[in-house]
């Protein structure tokens, strides 16, 4: 008997209204609904979220650990880009 | 008045805990993480449902008993519970239909009471109680319409469960004379009244998971009257052997 694995479903949690949904892990299900239920038992059991997005994890591109070096290593010198370079004039106040 | 309120909550009480207990059961065997969480989940909405209930009625009764004497200090014909819900597990086919045979009938039943029942107490565990009833709708009838309308295995096991399972359901609509004096003075909902929201809700899932309910000539009720299958004592002794063994004990 052949077994078709169950999908995997990558799960991401609003903690309260207004902060952004974060990544919290991943759950099987074989369906999407069937994924907001398990995703609803697995990382909310103590009141951790007032919203659940789930996401095919197949659906998601991922940059290439081995290319880590020219995706993330050309910022590491350009420190202007951190509004914290520039020194803001007194008569700005604050900003 | 005073020991009807008793007999109706221990009923409803009874249901919750024995039902909750079977569930509990699963933890760490469910066929998946996913729903070995889930499972347990269900089973804490119950057991805390049958608390509520144990430490009003224990207050009705006004003996000094407590929740856990209502629980653990009674034997099997003293428990009220409806044969449905103290059936054997079987696979998890037969636990979700179980369960969605059994919230398809308190979903309504508690929102019912949080609406419409004259005692504020029972309002209030009803409003809680229905909340998660609602959920263990959805999550036991979207499984029942995924294992009927799955594959040849899952389907053929849930007409097996539909088959060993139905002829208990007609249990939920049956009143006791305390279900029936609460009812008639409007502190719980008159049972036999959930029948028609019951059968759409159960006849919708059950034809979307490709399942025919069958004809029941024979319905098996007696759990209101302590007339209980074989398997409910086990089950009692399994859960009630460490205050047996050890009376008092607290952790």
């Amino acid at each position: 008997m052949t077994e078709t694995p169950t999908p995997l479903w990558e799960v991401f949690i609003r903690p309260r209204n207004g902060l952004s949904h974060k990544h919290v892990g991943s759950v099987h299900a074989a369906d999407a609904e069937l994924a907001l239920q398990a995703a609803r038992d697995v990382y909310t059991r103590r009141g951790e979220g007032t919203s659940i997005w789930v996401v095919p994890s197949a659906a998601i591109t991922a940059s290439d650990p081995d290319a880590a070096a020219e995706f993330f290593e050309p910022t590491a010198d350009k420190i202007y880009r951190h509004p914290t370079f520039y020194e803001i004039p007194e008569e700005v106040g604050h900003m | 008045m005073t020991d009807q309120l008793f007999d109706a909550l221990i009923e409803l009480a009874d249901d919750n805990l024995v039902l909750g207990h079977r569930l509990s059961e699963w933890c760490g065997h469910a066929p998946m993480l996913e729903e070995d969480l889930a499972l347990a989940n269900l089973a804490l909405d119950l057991v805390g449902t049958a608390r509520a209930l144990y430490s009003l009625a224990a207050e009705v009764e006004g003996k000094g008993r407590t929740e856990d004497d209502l629980a653990y200090l009674r034997v099997e014909r003293e428990y009220r519970n409806l044969l449905l819900v103290e059936r054997p597990n079987g696979d998890f086919g037969h636990t979700i239909l179980r369960q969605f045979y059994f919230a398809a009938f308190m979903e309504p039943f508690w929102s019912a009471a949080a609406a419409g029942s004259s005692d504020a107490r029972i309002r209030a565990i009803a409003a809680k109680a229905a909340k998660e009833m609602a959920y263990h709708l959805r999550h036991s009838g979207e499984w029942v319409v995924r294992l009927g309308d799955g594959t040849d295995e899952s389907h053929r096991r849930m007409v097996a469960a539909v088959d060993a399972l139905h002829h208990y359901t007609d249990e939920l609509f049956v009143a006791s004379p305390a279900a029936e004096a609460m009812a008639g003075a409007g502190v719980l909902p008159r049972r036999e009244a959930m029948r028609a929201e019951w059968d759409r809700l159960v006849g919708q899932v059950l034809a979307e998971a490709g399942l025919t309910a069958p004809d029941v000539p024979w319905p098996q009720i007696g759990g209101r009257e302590g007339l209980h299958g074989e398997e409910l004592g086990h089950m009692l002794a399994e859960m009630q052997y460490l205050q047996r063994a050890y009376p008092g004990a607290t952790w």
